[in-house]
C-alpha cells in the first residue's frame, strides 16, 4: 500500500502514453484533476491486488467516448464516482476498492481520480495491459468476469445501468447513451471480487505506468539515453521483454476516421543502419508493424512510437512527416496472450488477417 | 503606399512598400515609449523616401509588446473569470494549472455558472441569467475592470457567450468583456486560459494603439492603421483594443510571410538564421503552416494558432567543437563581434567558419589561417546537415521544396541542401518582418465541431466556407479577393454519428478607400 505523489502523477502521464500505443486519449485533463483533488487535501492510497481480500467488491472505473469532447467538456468530477456509487447500490454491496479497466492514456486518471474523491483505495492493475478501443476488449471478460452490470453516468448524475447479452454488447448500446450523454461519460462496470481480481487482472499496471515515465524522465536528467534506460528496466517488470524495432523518419501518414475509429497507416524510412519502410497498421492503437510485407510486431504485444531525440511517446493525432523517431515493441504478459484472449484482443479482434506471433519470436 | 512596421524587443524596424516593391527601409532601436520609437523611425523614413505623409495609404504595425507583458507579469489588470459549462467542469476551475505569480496577477476572481452546450450544440444547461447578475454586481463591487467568458463547446455554438457579454454589459457598463469563441478553438481548458489572458491585457491594448495613434498623429499621417495577427492577416486598432492576444507570436508569421514575398514564392520553406539559433517554418499558400499542439505562454497552456516554428540551436555564434563535428548549440550570441575568433576572441564560431573557407570576408581572416582544411570541411558539412534535417522534418512531405534563408546568420548556407529544390536569398531580408506586417491581408476563420448527421459533408463544408468568407468581409477584406485558404476536416476519434471538425480559413485583401 503506498500513496501516490505528484510527481508519481507527472510520471504516470508519460508513462500512461507509452502504454496507450498511440491511442487511449491525452491524459492531461485526467492529471490535473487528480492533482487539484490532491491539492485540496485529498489524497490516493494504491494497493497491490496482492493486498486485496478475496471475498471484497471491487468496482472498476473509466471515462468513455471521444477524448476530444472531454478535453472540451470538462467533466465535473462527480461522475464516475456516481456510476460506482450506483452500481453499489444496485449490488447491494460496497466496494472495497476501484480499479482501472485499462492503464494506457487518460483512463489510468480516472480510477486515481475515484480514489481522491471517495477514500477508496485504487488497485494496482487493469483489464487492458495497455489501451484497447472497446470495452470488452478486457482479461477480466476473457477469463469469465462479466462487464455487467454497468452504469453509465454523466455530468448531471444522469445514469444509464446495462444489463447486456453479452459484453460486446455492452460495448455497443454504452457507446449509444455515452453519445446521448454529449460524447463523454463516465463508468463502472466489471465488478468482481478480491479473487476475481487475482485471477483476471494484469497486476501492477499503474505501477508500471509511472516507472516508465521516471525511468525516462531520469534518464533525461542523467544524460543518459532514455529508451536503452526504458529497456533496461522492462524486464523488471511483467512486461519482460522489449526491444527496438525501428529508427527512422516518417515518410508518410495517411489517416481517416471510419464509424468513430482512426484508421491510418504510417511509413516510416529507416536510417542508422535500419533499411527499408517500417509500415504501422493503425486503429486509434498501433496495431501491426512490417517490413516488407514480414510482420516485425503485432497486437497485442505493444508497438510505441517515440520521438527519437526526447523519447516522447507519440499518439495516433501528432504522428507527421518529417519526425524522427524509434519503434519500440513490447511483450505483454501472459495473461494477454493466452488463445482466448487473442480471440478478442489478437489479430483477430481487428480484422486482421495474420497470425500472432510473440515479440520474442519475430527478427 | 503602403508602411509596415516591426516593435521587436531589440530593433522598430519600418518599411516603405508601393505594392509589393520595397521603396525603403530603416531600422531604429525600441525605445521604453514605443511611440516615440515609432515617431523616430517612420520620420527616418519618409525624409529618406522623399515620401509626403499625405501618400501613405495604411500603416501596418506587428507588436510583441503584449507576449511580453504576460511573460514579464506587467501592467496586467485583475480579471473576472465568468466560465459557463456546470454541471459539467466544476472539477477544475478557471486558472487551474497556472503559475501562480500569473493567476495572482489577474486576480483569481474564478465564477462558475450553469451553461454551455454539447459537441452537436445542444444546451448542456441553460444560461444561469440571474446567477450572472449577481456576479455582474460582485464584479462593479470588487471594482474589476476586465471580465472573460468561457462557454464549453462555443466554438461551435456562441449564442451563450453573446448572450451573457449583454447581460454583464447592462448591469456594468464600462466592463471590458473578452468572449472565449473569438480567441481559441476546441479545447476548454486552453481557450479559457487564452481568453483570460485577453482580459487582463485589454488596458494595455488601449494604451498601446493610442500610442501608435499619436505617433501617426505627429506626423501628420492620417491614413488608416492596422495591427498583425498571429496568422498573418490584420485586425484594425478597434479590434486590438478587445483582442490583444491574436498579436501573439505575430513576429515569427511576419518575418515567414515577409520572406516568402521578397522570395515571390508561396510554397516553400524559410530558414531564418540568427545568432544562436535557427527558425525553420513551411509556408502554404503564402501562409505559415499552423502547430497542432497547445502552446505555453508565460507558463499557462493556450490553444491559439501559431506559427510551427521548429528552433534548432545553430547561429552565426554558435561554437565549433571536436574538430567541427559537433556545434551548439551555445553560442556567443550578441557577442559575437567581441568573441569570435576573426573578431579578435577566442572561440571558434560557425562564423569563423565561413571566414576561414573563404566564404565570406569579415573581419581579420588572419585569425583563423590556423584552422585545419579537415575542420573547416567537417564544420560546414555539419552546419548544413543540421539546417538540412531542420527543413526536412518541418516539411510536410518528400516533395524538395525552395528553401528561403533569411537574418544574419544566412551566410552559414553556401552549397546546396538534400531537401531543398533551391536555396533563394531575398534582399532587405533583415527587415522581413516589417514587410510581413506590410503587406499583410484580412482573414476570417470558422473552427468547430459540426454534426454530418442529417446532411452531408459537403453541404457542411460550404456552410463553414461561407462563413469564413463573411467573417474576412466583416473584418474589412475586400469582398472580390476573398478566397478560401486552408481547410482541415478532422473527425471526432471514438464517436460513431460522422461528428466532424472542420476548420476552414479564408483571406482577402485589405479593402482601402
Amino acid at each position: 500500500m503506498w500513496q501516490v505523489t505528484k510527481q508519481d502523477l507527472m510520471d504516470l502521464a508519460v508513462g500512461a502514453a507509452f502504454l496507450g500505443t498511440g491511442g487511449g486519449g491525452d491524459p492531461y485533463v485526467g492529471r490535473l484533476m487528480v492533482q487539484a483533488a490532491m491539492d485540496e487535501g485529498k489524497t490516493v492510497t494504491i494497493l497491490d491486488p496482492t493486498e486485496v481480500p478475496d471475498d471484497v467488491l471491487v468496482i472498476p472505473t473509466a471515462m468513455m467516448g471521444a477524448p476530444t469532447v472531454l478535453v472540451e467538456k470538462i467533466p465535473s468530477g462527480e461522475e464516475a464516482v456516481a456510476s460506482l456509487r450506483r452500481l453499489e447500490k444496485y449490488l447491494g454491496k460496497k466496494a472495497y476498492a476501484t480499479m482501472p479497466i485499462e492503464c494506457g492514456g487518460i483512463n489510468s486518471t480516472i480510477p486515481l481520480l475515484v480514489g481522491a474523491m471517495t477514500g477508496l483505495p485504487v488497485v494496482d492493475a487493469d483489464g487492458m495491459g495497455r489501451a484497447f478501443p472497446e470495452l470488452h476488449m478486457e482479461t477480466f471478460s476473457v477469463l469469465g468476469v462479466r462487464g455487467t452490470p454497468m452504469v453509465v453516468t454523466n455530468e448531471y448524475g444522469d445514469c444509464a445501468i446495462i444489463e447486456a447479452r453479452d459484453d460486446k454488447f455492452m460495448e455497443w448500446i454504452s457507446r449509444g447513451v455515452t453519445i446521448r450523454m454529449g460524447g463523454a461519460a463516465y463508468i463502472a462496470e466489471y465488478a468482481m471480487s478480491g479473487a476475481d481480481v487475482k485471477r483476471t487482472a494484469v497486476p501492477n499496471t499503474i505501477s508500471l505506468g509511472i516507472r516508465i515515465g521516471r525511468c525516462l524522465r531520469e534518464a533525461k536528467t542523467n544524460h543518459e539515453n532514455p529508451i536503452d534506460a526504458l529497456l533496461k528496466m522492462l524486464p523488471q517488470t511483467l512486461y519482460s521483454y522489449g526491444r527496438v524495432i525501428w529508427r527512422g523518419k516518417v515518410v508518410d501518414v495517411q489517416r481517416e476516421t471510419k464509424m468513430g475509429w482512426v484508421l491510418g497507416n504510417a511509413k516510416i524510412e529507416g536510417f542508422d543502419g535500419w533499411k527499408g519502410v517500417m509500415e504501422i497498421q493503425v486503429q486509434n492503437e498501433n496495431l501491426i508493424a512490417r517490413v516488407d510485407g514480414k510482420v516485425r510486431a503485432i497486437v497485442p504485444d505493444l508497438i510505441c512510437i517515440m520521438e527519437a531525440e526526447t523519447a516522447e511517446p507519440i499518439t495516433t493525432e501528432y504522428l507527421r512527416y518529417g519526425q524522427r523517431v524509434v519503434v519500440v515493441s513490447v511483450a505483454v504478459p501472459p495473461i494477454m496472450r493466452t488463445p482466448k484472449a487473442l480471440e478478442v484482443f489478437g489479430p483477430k479482434g481487428f480484422q486482421i488477417d495474420e497470425p500472432y506471433t510473440p515479440i520474442e519470436q519475430l527478427a | 503606399m503602403r508602411i509596415g512596421i516591426d516593435v521587436g524587443g531589440t530593433n522598430t524596424d519600418a518599411v516603405l512598400m508601393n505594392g509589393l516593391d520595397v521603396l525603403g527601409w530603416r531600422k531604429t532601436p525600441t525605445t521604453p515609449d514605443v511611440g516615440a520609437g515609432v515617431v523616430s523611425v517612420l520620420r527616418d523614413l519618409l525624409s529618406e523616401t522623399k515620401v509626403s505623409a499625405a501618400e501613405v495609404r495604411a500603416v501596418m504595425i506587428g507588436t510583441t509588446h503584449f507576449t511580453n507583458a504576460i511573460v514579464e507579469r506587467r501592467r496586467l489588470v485583475e480579471v473576472a473569470a465568468v466560465r459557463l459549462g456546470l454541471p459539467a467542469t466544476r472539477s477544475l476551475p478557471p486558472l487551474s494549472d497556472w503559475p501562480d505569480d500569473l493567476a495572482t496577477a489577474v486576480g483569481k476572481h474564478r465564477y462558475l455558472l450553469r451553461g454551455g452546450n454539447e459537441f452537436d450544440g445542444r444546451e448542456i444547461a441553460p444560461l444561469d441569467e440571474l446567477g450572472l447578475r449577481e456576479v455582474a454586481r460582485e464584479i462593479k463591487r470588487k471594482k474589476i475592470l476586465a471580465a472573460a467568458v468561457s462557454s464549453v463547446f462555443s466554438p461551435v455554438t456562441a449564442d451563450m457567450e453573446l448572450r451573457a457579454a449583454e447581460i454583464l454589459a447592462e448591469e456594468v457598463p464600462d466592463l471590458r468583456i473578452s468572449l472565449s469563441h473569438q480567441i481559441g478553438r476546441v479545447g476548454f481548458l486552453e481557450r479559457e486560459n487564452a481568453t483570460v489572458m485577453n482580459a487582463c491585457l485589454v488596458h494595455l491594448a488601449a494604451a498601446v494603439v493610442s500610442s501608435f495613434r499619436r505617433a501617426l498623429a505627429e506626423l501628420k499621417i492620417t491614413a488608416p492603421f492596422f495591427i498583425s495577427q498571429n496568422d498573418g492577416t490584420l485586425m484594425s486598432p478597434q479590434h486590438v483594443e478587445r483582442y490583444p492576444v491574436l498579436t501573439f507570436a505575430s513576429g515569427p508569421t511576419n518575418s515567414m510571410r515577409g520572406a516568402a514575398l521578397l522570395a515571390g514564392l508561396k510554397e516553400a520553406m524559410v530558414v531564418d538564421i540568427g545568432g544562436t539559433t535557427s527558425d525553420v517554418g513551411m509556408l502554404l499558400r503564402g501562409f505559415p503552416r499552423e502547430a497542432a499542439l497547445s502552446v505555453d505562454i508565460g507558463g499557462a497552456r493556450t490553444n491559439f494558432r501559431m506559427p510551427d516554428v521548429l528552433a534548432i540551436g545553430l547561429g552565426g555564434g554558435s561554437l565549433v567543437r571536436d574538430d567541427g563535428a559537433r556545434i551548439g548549440p551555445d553560442s556567443v550570441g550578441y557577442e559575437l563581434t567581441s568573441k569570435a575568433l576573426v573578431f579578435g576572441g577566442n572561440e571558434l564560431t560557425t562564423t569563423d567558419i565561413v571566414v576561414a573557407a573563404g566564404l565570406e570576408d569579415i573581419g581579420d581572416k588572419s585569425r583563423v589561417n590556423h584552422l585545419m582544411a579537415s575542420t573547416i570541411k567537417a564544420a560546414l558539412a555539419t552546419m548544413h546537415r543540421m539546417v538540412d534535417t531542420a527543413v526536412d522534418r518541418m516539411k510536410t512531405s518528400a516533395l524538395p521544396l525552395p528553401v528561403i534563408l533569411v537574418g544574419g546568420g544566412a551566410i552559414l548556407v553556401s552549397e546546396k541542401l538534400p531537401s531543398s529544390s533551391e536555396i533563394v536569398r531575398p534582399k532587405h531580408s533583415s527587415v522581413a518582418n516589417a514587410i510581413g506586417a506590410a503587406i499583410a491581408q484580412v482573414g476570417g476563420e470558422v473552427d468547430r465541431i459540426f454534426a454530418v448527421e442529417g446532411t452531408t459533408r459537403d453541404a457542411v463544408m460550404d456552410i463553414a466556407k461561407t462563413e469564413a468568407c463573411e467573417r474576412a468581409v466583416a473584418a474589412g477584406a475586400s469582398r472580390s479577393t476573398v478566397n478560401i485558404v486552408d481547410v482541415e476536416d478532422v473527425p471526432l476519434a471514438y464517436l460513431p454519428g460522422n461528428a466532424t471538425r472542420i476548420r476552414v480559413k479564408a483571406v482577402g485583401d485589405l479593402l482601402m478607400e
